[in-house]
Protein backbone atom coordinates (compact mmCIF):
# COMPACT_ATOMS: atom_id res chain seq x y z
CA UNK A 1 0.00 0.00 0.00
CA UNK A 2 1.59 3.41 -0.93
CA UNK A 3 1.01 6.20 0.55
CA UNK A 4 0.66 9.17 -0.95
CA UNK A 5 3.91 11.70 -0.60
CA UNK A 6 3.40 15.32 0.74
CA UNK A 7 6.38 17.18 0.41
CA UNK A 8 6.31 20.23 2.85
CA UNK A 9 6.49 22.45 0.19
CA UNK A 10 3.26 21.12 -1.26
CA UNK A 11 1.76 21.43 2.22
CA UNK A 12 2.51 24.31 2.62
CA UNK A 13 0.97 25.75 -0.31
CA UNK A 14 -2.37 23.83 -0.38
CA UNK A 15 -2.67 25.34 3.56
CA UNK A 16 -1.66 29.14 2.72
CA UNK A 17 -4.22 28.94 -0.43
CA UNK A 18 -6.63 27.56 1.25
CA UNK A 19 -6.58 29.61 4.53
CA UNK A 20 -6.18 32.76 1.81
CA UNK A 21 -9.86 31.66 0.15
CA UNK A 22 -11.31 31.41 3.67
CA UNK A 23 -10.03 34.16 5.34
CA UNK A 24 -10.63 36.93 2.26
CA UNK A 25 -14.61 35.00 1.64
CA UNK A 26 -15.09 35.66 5.64
CA UNK A 27 -13.34 39.35 5.81
CA UNK A 28 -14.43 40.53 2.72
CA UNK A 29 -17.84 40.14 2.26
CA UNK A 30 -19.08 37.02 1.83
CA UNK A 31 -21.40 35.53 4.48
CA UNK A 32 -21.24 31.75 4.75
CA UNK A 33 -24.80 31.02 6.38
CA UNK A 34 -27.72 33.66 5.39
CA UNK A 35 -28.85 36.17 7.90
CA UNK A 36 -32.75 35.45 8.67
CA UNK A 37 -34.28 37.13 11.56
CA UNK A 38 -36.14 34.65 14.22
CA UNK A 39 -38.95 36.39 15.47
CA UNK A 40 -40.26 35.01 18.90
CA UNK A 41 -44.02 33.45 18.25
CA UNK A 42 -46.69 35.35 19.90
CA UNK A 43 -47.65 33.57 23.30
CA UNK A 44 -51.44 34.62 22.44
CA UNK A 45 -51.51 33.69 19.11
CA UNK A 46 -53.75 30.35 20.17
CA UNK A 47 -55.11 31.12 23.26
CA UNK A 48 -59.01 31.54 24.38
CA UNK A 49 -59.98 34.92 25.51
CA UNK A 50 -62.10 35.25 28.35
CA UNK A 51 -63.03 38.65 29.52
CA UNK A 52 -63.64 39.48 33.77
CA UNK A 53 -62.63 41.97 35.80
CA UNK A 54 -60.00 42.61 37.84
CA UNK A 55 -60.49 41.55 41.56
CA UNK A 56 -58.54 44.47 43.58
CA UNK A 57 -59.97 47.96 43.48
CA UNK A 58 -63.27 49.60 43.28
CA UNK A 59 -62.29 50.82 40.05
CA UNK A 60 -63.07 47.51 38.46
CA UNK A 61 -60.86 47.33 35.23
CA UNK A 62 -61.68 44.85 32.63
CA UNK A 63 -58.92 42.50 32.26
CA UNK A 64 -58.75 39.33 29.13
CA UNK A 65 -57.74 36.64 30.44
CA UNK A 66 -55.91 34.43 28.02
CA UNK A 67 -55.72 30.60 28.75
CA UNK A 68 -54.05 27.53 26.22
CA UNK A 69 -55.85 24.52 25.75
CA UNK A 70 -59.38 24.06 24.52
CA UNK A 71 -62.50 22.92 26.15
CA UNK A 72 -62.17 19.06 24.79
CA UNK A 73 -63.43 16.39 27.46
CA UNK A 74 -59.40 14.76 26.87
CA UNK A 75 -57.08 17.65 27.77
CA UNK A 76 -56.66 18.49 31.31
CA UNK A 77 -54.09 21.21 32.39
CA UNK A 78 -55.43 24.35 30.77
CA UNK A 79 -53.19 27.22 31.88
CA UNK A 80 -53.76 30.57 31.80
CA UNK A 81 -50.77 32.43 30.10
CA UNK A 82 -51.27 35.97 29.86
CA UNK A 83 -53.68 38.43 31.52
CA UNK A 84 -54.42 41.97 29.92
CA UNK A 85 -56.54 44.71 30.05
CA UNK A 86 -59.69 44.79 27.99
CA UNK A 87 -59.26 48.00 25.45
CA UNK A 88 -63.28 47.58 24.88
CA UNK A 89 -63.72 49.25 28.73
CA UNK A 90 -64.65 52.60 29.12
CA UNK A 91 -63.43 52.05 32.43
CA UNK A 92 -59.57 51.15 31.97
CA UNK A 93 -59.47 51.56 28.14
CA UNK A 94 -56.93 47.90 28.10
CA UNK A 95 -54.51 49.63 30.76
CA UNK A 96 -53.77 48.12 34.27
CA UNK A 97 -52.51 48.92 37.00
CA UNK A 98 -48.96 47.42 38.58
CA UNK A 99 -51.32 44.63 40.67
CA UNK A 100 -53.69 44.59 38.15
CA UNK A 101 -50.51 43.67 36.04
CA UNK A 102 -49.84 40.24 38.05
CA UNK A 103 -53.09 38.84 37.91
CA UNK A 104 -51.70 35.59 35.49
CA UNK A 105 -49.57 34.89 39.28
CA UNK A 106 -52.96 35.30 41.14
CA UNK A 107 -54.36 32.63 39.06
CA UNK A 108 -51.24 30.43 38.42
CA UNK A 109 -49.68 29.69 42.07
CA UNK A 110 -49.20 27.10 43.86
CA UNK A 111 -49.87 28.74 47.31
CA UNK A 112 -53.70 29.72 45.30
CA UNK A 113 -56.70 28.25 48.22
CA UNK A 114 -58.86 25.72 45.70
CA UNK A 115 -60.58 23.82 48.52
CA UNK A 116 -63.56 25.51 51.17
CA UNK A 117 -61.48 25.85 54.52
CA UNK A 118 -63.56 26.20 58.16
CA UNK A 119 -62.35 27.24 61.61
CA UNK A 120 -64.91 26.70 63.77
CA UNK A 121 -65.79 28.82 66.42
CA UNK A 122 -63.11 28.38 68.92
CA UNK A 123 -61.21 26.03 66.99
CA UNK A 124 -57.67 26.72 66.58
CA UNK A 125 -57.24 25.05 62.94
CA UNK A 126 -58.69 25.01 59.61
CA UNK A 127 -60.57 22.17 58.18
CA UNK A 128 -61.73 20.78 54.75
CA UNK A 129 -65.45 21.06 54.17
CA UNK A 130 -67.07 20.95 51.24
CA UNK A 131 -69.10 24.31 49.38
CA UNK A 132 -72.63 22.39 50.29
CA UNK A 133 -72.23 22.02 53.53
CA UNK A 134 -71.04 25.80 53.51
CA UNK A 135 -73.98 27.34 52.14
CA UNK A 136 -76.50 25.48 54.24
CA UNK A 137 -74.73 26.57 57.01
CA UNK A 138 -74.80 30.31 56.18
CA UNK A 139 -78.48 29.66 55.12
CA UNK A 140 -79.18 28.32 58.48
CA UNK A 141 -77.29 31.02 60.55
CA UNK A 142 -78.88 33.59 58.55
CA UNK A 143 -82.50 32.30 58.95
CA UNK A 144 -81.36 32.09 62.69
CA UNK A 145 -80.22 35.43 63.09
CA UNK A 146 -83.14 37.24 61.23
CA UNK A 147 -85.71 35.26 63.31
CA UNK A 148 -83.74 36.53 67.05
CA UNK A 149 -83.06 39.67 66.08
CA UNK A 150 -85.04 41.28 63.31
CA UNK A 151 -86.51 44.88 64.30
CA UNK A 152 -90.13 45.42 63.19
CA UNK A 153 -90.94 48.88 65.56
CA UNK A 154 -88.84 52.00 65.86
CA UNK A 155 -88.73 53.82 69.13
CA UNK A 156 -92.08 55.96 67.67
CA UNK A 157 -93.83 52.62 67.28
CA UNK A 158 -93.35 52.40 63.19
CA UNK A 159 -93.36 49.60 61.21
CA UNK A 160 -89.81 49.03 60.02
CA UNK A 161 -87.82 46.46 58.53
CA UNK A 162 -84.22 46.66 59.46
CA UNK A 163 -81.67 43.61 60.78
CA UNK A 164 -78.97 45.47 62.81
CA UNK A 165 -77.19 42.26 63.63
CA UNK A 166 -75.75 41.55 60.07
CA UNK A 167 -73.69 42.83 57.69
CA UNK A 168 -72.87 41.56 53.48
CA UNK A 169 -69.96 42.20 52.03
CA UNK A 170 -69.78 41.78 47.81
CA UNK A 171 -67.51 41.76 45.54
CA UNK A 172 -66.01 45.29 43.67
CA UNK A 173 -66.08 42.91 40.71
CA UNK A 174 -69.81 42.28 40.82
CA UNK A 175 -71.83 43.74 37.78
CA UNK A 176 -74.70 45.71 38.40
CA UNK A 177 -77.08 42.99 38.00
CA UNK A 178 -75.26 41.07 41.17
CA UNK A 179 -75.24 44.52 43.11
CA UNK A 180 -79.46 44.12 42.22
CA UNK A 181 -79.89 41.12 43.29
CA UNK A 182 -77.94 41.44 46.67
CA UNK A 183 -80.17 44.79 47.44
CA UNK A 184 -83.04 42.94 46.60
CA UNK A 185 -82.60 39.81 48.55
CA UNK A 186 -80.46 41.08 51.42
CA UNK A 187 -82.09 45.11 52.12
CA UNK A 188 -85.36 44.86 50.39
CA UNK A 189 -85.60 41.25 51.70
CA UNK A 190 -84.20 40.85 54.81
CA UNK A 191 -83.30 44.25 56.22
CA UNK A 192 -79.64 44.10 56.09
CA UNK A 193 -78.72 47.85 56.78
CA UNK A 194 -74.85 47.62 56.13
CA UNK A 195 -73.92 46.94 52.53
CA UNK A 196 -70.56 46.82 51.47
CA UNK A 197 -67.90 45.62 49.47
CA UNK A 198 -64.33 44.77 50.23
CA UNK A 199 -62.19 47.39 48.69
CA UNK A 200 -64.13 50.11 50.82
CA UNK A 201 -62.95 48.20 53.55
CA UNK B 1 -31.61 30.30 12.14
CA UNK B 2 -35.22 29.61 11.23
CA UNK B 3 -36.57 32.15 8.94
CA UNK B 4 -39.50 34.39 9.75
CA UNK B 5 -42.90 32.53 10.19
CA UNK B 6 -45.58 34.22 12.11
CA UNK B 7 -43.36 37.55 11.23
CA UNK B 8 -44.19 39.17 8.08
CA UNK B 9 -44.08 42.67 9.43
CA UNK B 10 -40.10 42.12 10.42
CA UNK B 11 -38.20 43.48 7.80
CA UNK B 12 -34.05 42.95 8.48
CA UNK B 13 -32.49 46.07 7.95
CA UNK B 14 -29.03 45.08 9.61
CA UNK B 15 -27.45 41.89 11.11
CA UNK B 16 -24.69 41.65 13.08
CA UNK B 17 -21.38 40.36 11.98
CA UNK B 18 -22.89 39.76 8.52
CA UNK B 19 -22.52 42.40 5.40
CA UNK B 20 -25.73 42.24 4.30
CA UNK B 21 -28.11 44.87 4.76
CA UNK B 22 -31.96 44.89 4.19
CA UNK B 23 -33.00 41.59 3.01
CA UNK B 24 -36.99 42.63 2.75
CA UNK B 25 -38.74 44.30 0.14
CA UNK B 26 -41.26 45.93 1.37
CA UNK B 27 -41.68 49.47 2.82
CA UNK B 28 -41.96 49.41 6.45
CA UNK B 29 -43.11 52.45 8.82
CA UNK B 30 -40.59 53.02 11.36
CA UNK B 31 -41.98 52.65 14.37
CA UNK B 32 -41.27 54.55 18.09
CA UNK B 33 -42.03 54.78 21.63
CA UNK B 34 -42.90 57.61 23.45
CA UNK B 35 -42.24 58.32 26.94
CA UNK B 36 -43.87 61.46 28.27
CA UNK B 37 -41.61 61.74 31.68
CA UNK B 38 -44.22 64.52 33.02
CA UNK B 39 -47.51 62.59 33.34
CA UNK B 40 -45.40 59.52 35.17
CA UNK B 41 -46.46 58.52 38.24
CA UNK B 42 -44.04 55.57 38.80
CA UNK B 43 -46.55 53.07 39.63
CA UNK B 44 -44.77 50.63 37.55
CA UNK B 45 -47.58 48.86 35.75
CA UNK B 46 -44.97 48.90 32.60
CA UNK B 47 -42.27 47.06 34.98
CA UNK B 48 -45.20 43.94 36.16
CA UNK B 49 -46.38 43.97 31.92
CA UNK B 50 -43.21 43.37 30.72
CA UNK B 51 -42.21 40.72 33.50
CA UNK B 52 -45.62 39.20 32.97
CA UNK B 53 -45.31 39.21 28.84
CA UNK B 54 -42.13 38.11 28.55
CA UNK B 55 -42.40 35.43 31.37
CA UNK B 56 -39.33 36.99 33.48
CA UNK B 57 -38.68 36.52 36.74
CA UNK B 58 -36.43 37.68 39.41
CA UNK B 59 -34.12 34.83 41.02
CA UNK B 60 -34.65 36.40 44.55
CA UNK B 61 -36.70 38.49 46.35
CA UNK B 62 -34.31 41.30 47.52
CA UNK B 63 -35.00 44.17 49.83
CA UNK B 64 -35.49 47.35 47.82
CA UNK B 65 -31.99 49.67 47.54
CA UNK B 66 -31.63 51.92 50.24
CA UNK B 67 -33.82 54.92 50.49
CA UNK B 68 -35.09 54.81 47.08
CA UNK B 69 -39.03 53.52 45.65
CA UNK B 70 -36.94 51.78 42.82
CA UNK B 71 -37.75 48.10 42.59
CA UNK B 72 -34.01 46.97 41.85
CA UNK B 73 -31.02 49.27 41.81
CA UNK B 74 -30.59 48.32 37.88
CA UNK B 75 -31.40 46.42 34.86
CA UNK B 76 -30.82 42.86 35.11
CA UNK B 77 -30.75 40.31 32.64
CA UNK B 78 -34.38 38.97 33.21
CA UNK B 79 -35.39 42.59 34.28
CA UNK B 80 -35.77 44.77 30.90
CA UNK B 81 -36.76 47.97 32.12
CA UNK B 82 -36.76 49.27 35.29
CA UNK B 83 -38.60 53.16 36.30
CA UNK B 84 -35.80 55.10 37.90
CA UNK B 85 -36.84 57.34 40.83
CA UNK B 86 -34.40 60.07 40.22
CA UNK B 87 -34.27 62.31 43.43
CA UNK B 88 -32.37 66.09 43.18
CA UNK B 89 -32.99 68.96 45.21
CA UNK B 90 -34.01 72.43 43.30
CA UNK B 91 -34.41 75.64 45.03
CA UNK B 92 -35.15 73.83 48.44
CA UNK B 93 -37.57 71.37 47.48
CA UNK B 94 -37.73 67.34 45.95
CA UNK B 95 -37.41 67.48 42.15
CA UNK B 96 -38.78 64.02 41.44
CA UNK B 97 -37.55 62.57 37.73
CA UNK B 98 -39.36 59.45 37.41
CA UNK B 99 -37.78 57.67 34.34
CA UNK B 100 -38.91 54.66 32.71
CA UNK B 101 -35.53 53.28 31.42
CA UNK B 102 -34.79 50.40 29.02
CA UNK B 103 -33.03 50.04 25.42
CA UNK B 104 -33.38 52.86 23.64
CA UNK B 105 -33.56 50.68 20.12
CA UNK B 106 -31.02 52.87 18.50
CA UNK B 107 -31.39 54.16 14.84
CA UNK B 108 -27.47 53.32 14.66
CA UNK B 109 -27.01 50.54 17.24
CA UNK B 110 -23.51 50.56 18.92
CA UNK B 111 -24.65 46.79 20.10
CA UNK B 112 -25.12 45.76 16.80
CA UNK B 113 -21.97 47.00 14.99
CA UNK B 114 -19.68 45.43 18.14
CA UNK B 115 -21.73 41.96 17.91
CA UNK B 116 -19.04 39.44 16.02
CA UNK B 117 -21.58 36.85 16.11
CA UNK B 118 -23.29 36.35 12.59
CA UNK B 119 -27.31 37.34 13.93
CA UNK B 120 -26.84 37.27 16.94
CA UNK B 121 -27.99 41.04 16.38
CA UNK B 122 -30.92 42.15 14.45
CA UNK B 123 -32.47 45.47 13.42
CA UNK B 124 -35.82 45.61 11.68
CA UNK B 125 -36.66 47.83 9.17
CA UNK B 126 -39.15 48.98 11.71
CA UNK B 127 -36.62 50.12 14.20
CA UNK B 128 -36.56 47.30 16.60
CA UNK B 129 -33.28 46.36 17.71
CA UNK B 130 -33.60 42.93 18.82
CA UNK B 131 -31.46 40.09 20.13
CA UNK B 132 -31.72 36.73 18.84
CA UNK B 133 -30.01 34.23 21.78
CA UNK B 134 -29.46 31.33 19.66
CA UNK B 135 -26.91 33.10 17.91
CA UNK B 136 -24.95 34.91 21.14
CA UNK B 137 -21.69 33.79 21.72
CA UNK B 138 -22.28 35.48 24.98
CA UNK B 139 -18.59 37.70 24.28
CA UNK B 140 -20.47 40.80 25.88
CA UNK B 141 -19.13 43.15 23.01
CA UNK B 142 -22.75 44.35 22.79
CA UNK B 143 -22.47 45.76 26.81
CA UNK B 144 -19.04 47.64 25.65
CA UNK B 145 -20.41 49.11 22.70
CA UNK B 146 -24.12 50.02 24.14
CA UNK B 147 -23.62 54.01 24.73
CA UNK B 148 -26.64 53.40 27.56
CA UNK B 149 -25.54 50.09 29.24
CA UNK B 150 -28.74 48.15 28.74
CA UNK B 151 -27.47 44.55 27.70
CA UNK B 152 -27.24 42.18 30.77
CA UNK B 153 -25.74 38.83 30.26
CA UNK B 154 -27.30 35.76 32.32
CA UNK B 155 -25.12 33.91 34.69
CA UNK B 156 -26.68 30.91 33.81
CA UNK B 157 -27.39 30.44 29.94
CA UNK B 158 -23.68 33.26 29.01
CA UNK B 159 -26.19 34.38 26.89
CA UNK B 160 -26.85 38.47 26.99
CA UNK B 161 -30.62 39.71 26.92
CA UNK B 162 -32.51 42.74 26.71
CA UNK B 163 -36.11 44.54 26.33
CA UNK B 164 -37.08 43.77 22.31
CA UNK B 165 -39.66 46.27 22.17
CA UNK B 166 -42.12 43.27 21.94
CA UNK B 167 -41.15 42.55 18.65
CA UNK B 168 -43.63 39.79 18.80
CA UNK B 169 -46.57 41.98 19.66
CA UNK B 170 -45.46 44.58 17.13
CA UNK B 171 -45.04 42.43 14.80
CA UNK B 172 -48.35 41.14 15.03
CA UNK B 173 -49.78 44.68 14.86
CA UNK B 174 -50.33 44.81 18.90
CA UNK B 175 -48.12 47.79 21.13
CA UNK B 176 -45.53 46.87 23.28
CA UNK B 177 -46.71 45.35 26.81
CA UNK B 178 -45.49 48.18 28.77
CA UNK B 179 -47.49 51.05 26.45
CA UNK B 180 -50.37 48.65 26.79
CA UNK B 181 -50.49 49.18 30.65
CA UNK B 182 -49.72 52.45 31.18
CA UNK B 183 -52.36 54.00 33.33
CA UNK B 184 -51.41 57.73 32.72
CA UNK B 185 -50.82 57.72 28.74
CA UNK B 186 -47.42 58.54 29.46
CA UNK B 187 -45.92 55.77 27.09
CA UNK B 188 -47.53 55.92 23.67
CA UNK B 189 -46.56 53.90 20.40
CA UNK B 190 -46.67 54.47 16.75
CA UNK B 191 -45.20 55.74 13.76
CA UNK B 192 -41.93 58.02 14.37
CA UNK B 193 -43.68 61.20 12.62
CA UNK B 194 -46.60 60.91 14.54
CA UNK B 195 -44.84 60.52 17.85
CA UNK B 196 -42.03 62.73 17.13
CA UNK B 197 -45.62 65.25 16.61
CA UNK B 198 -46.82 64.05 19.55
CA UNK B 199 -43.82 65.16 21.65
CA UNK B 200 -43.21 68.50 20.32
CA UNK B 201 -46.90 68.65 21.48
CA UNK B 202 -46.05 67.75 24.45
CA UNK B 203 -43.50 70.24 24.86
CA UNK B 204 -44.96 73.37 23.66
CA UNK B 205 -47.63 72.68 26.38
CA UNK B 206 -44.82 72.64 28.79
CA UNK B 207 -43.11 75.87 27.25
CA UNK B 208 -46.37 77.27 27.92
CA UNK B 209 -46.77 76.00 31.40
CA UNK B 210 -43.71 77.83 32.03
CA UNK B 211 -41.23 75.11 31.87
CA UNK B 212 -38.63 77.02 29.10
CA UNK B 213 -36.00 73.85 28.87
CA UNK B 214 -38.67 71.33 28.14
CA UNK B 215 -37.58 69.19 25.07
CA UNK B 216 -37.64 66.40 22.99
CA UNK B 217 -34.70 63.38 24.08
CA UNK B 218 -33.82 61.94 20.81
CA UNK B 219 -30.23 61.58 20.58
CA UNK B 220 -28.27 62.41 17.14
CA UNK B 221 -25.24 60.96 18.17
CA UNK B 222 -26.63 57.42 17.50
CA UNK B 223 -28.83 58.42 15.05
CA UNK B 224 -32.04 58.67 16.65
CA UNK B 225 -33.97 56.56 19.10
CA UNK B 226 -36.98 54.24 18.38
CA UNK B 227 -37.54 55.15 22.01
CA UNK B 228 -37.87 59.09 22.66
CA UNK B 229 -38.92 60.35 25.94
CA UNK B 230 -40.22 63.74 26.73
CA UNK B 231 -38.25 65.61 29.52
CA UNK B 232 -39.63 68.94 31.26
CA UNK B 233 -35.79 69.78 32.36
CA UNK B 234 -34.92 68.89 28.60
CA UNK B 235 -30.97 70.79 29.12
CA UNK B 236 -30.05 68.89 32.17
CA UNK B 237 -30.67 64.96 30.76
CA UNK B 238 -28.71 64.03 34.08
CA UNK B 239 -31.36 64.48 36.15
CA UNK B 240 -33.22 61.98 34.61
CA UNK B 241 -30.09 59.41 33.93
CA UNK B 242 -29.79 59.75 30.69
CA UNK B 243 -26.56 60.68 28.48
CA UNK B 244 -26.36 64.06 27.19
CA UNK B 245 -25.14 62.99 24.34
CA UNK B 246 -24.63 59.36 23.57
CA UNK B 247 -21.69 57.94 21.12
CA UNK B 248 -20.47 54.76 19.87
CA UNK B 249 -17.09 56.16 19.51
CA UNK B 250 -15.07 53.56 20.56
CA UNK B 251 -17.16 50.66 18.51
CA UNK B 252 -16.98 53.11 15.27
CA UNK B 253 -13.08 53.15 15.53
CA UNK B 254 -13.02 49.68 16.25
CA UNK B 255 -15.13 48.12 13.59
CA UNK B 256 -14.55 50.86 10.77
CA UNK B 257 -10.52 52.40 10.56
CA UNK B 258 -8.78 49.76 12.66
CA UNK B 259 -10.63 47.04 10.60
CA UNK B 260 -9.45 47.99 7.67
CA UNK B 261 -6.62 49.14 8.81
CA UNK B 262 -6.22 45.41 9.83
CA UNK B 263 -7.65 44.30 6.51
CA UNK B 264 -5.26 46.07 5.20
CA UNK B 265 -2.16 44.82 6.21
CA UNK B 266 -3.71 41.11 5.76
CA UNK B 267 -4.42 41.79 2.57
CA UNK B 268 -0.82 43.83 1.98
CA UNK B 269 1.26 40.52 3.57
CA UNK B 270 -1.06 38.20 0.73
CA UNK B 271 0.34 40.52 -2.21
CA UNK B 272 3.33 41.18 -0.82
CA UNK B 273 3.98 37.28 -0.77
CA UNK B 274 2.84 36.57 -4.39
CA UNK B 275 5.03 39.83 -5.38
CA UNK B 276 7.86 38.67 -4.33
CA UNK B 277 7.22 35.01 -5.82
CA UNK B 278 7.20 36.72 -8.95
CA UNK B 279 10.03 38.67 -8.68
CA UNK B 280 12.30 36.52 -7.11
CA UNK B 281 10.97 33.10 -7.89
CA UNK B 282 11.01 30.08 -5.39
CA UNK B 283 13.58 29.90 -3.05
CA UNK B 284 16.62 28.13 -3.89
CA UNK B 285 17.94 25.74 -1.54
CA UNK B 286 21.44 24.67 -1.43
CA UNK B 287 21.85 21.04 -1.66
CA UNK B 288 25.48 21.34 -0.62
CA UNK B 289 24.17 21.96 2.91
CA UNK B 290 22.82 18.30 3.58
CA UNK B 291 25.57 17.45 5.42
CA UNK B 292 24.07 17.39 9.00
CA UNK B 293 20.74 15.20 7.96
CA UNK B 294 20.87 11.91 7.28
CA UNK B 295 18.01 10.80 4.85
Amino acid sequence: MSVPTITRRTFLTTGVAGGVVGAAVSVFGFDVQPAAAQARTLKIERTTETRSVCPYCAVGCSVIIHTLGDRSRNVTGTTVVHVEGDPDSPINRGTLCSKGATLRDDIVNERRMTKMLYRAPGADHFEEKSWDWAIDRIAHLIKETRDKRLITQDYKGRSINALTAMAVVGGCTDSNENNYLIQKAFRAGLGVIPVEQQARI
Amino acid sequence: MSPVTSASALQVKAVSASPHTATGIKDVPELTKMIDVSVCIGCKACEVACQEWNDLKVDEIRESPPQTYQTLPDLEYNFWQLIKFNETERDGRLLWTLTKYQCMHCEDPGCLKACPAPGAIVQYSNGIVDFVQENCIGCQFCVTGCPFDVPRISPTTGKVYKCTLCSDRVSAGLEPACVKSCPTNAISFGTREKMLAQAQGRVAQLTADGLDHAAVYNPSGVGGTHVIYVLPHGDETSLYGLPTNPKVTFVNLWKGPLKWLGNLVFAGGIVGVVLHYLRYGPREVDESRHDDVKH
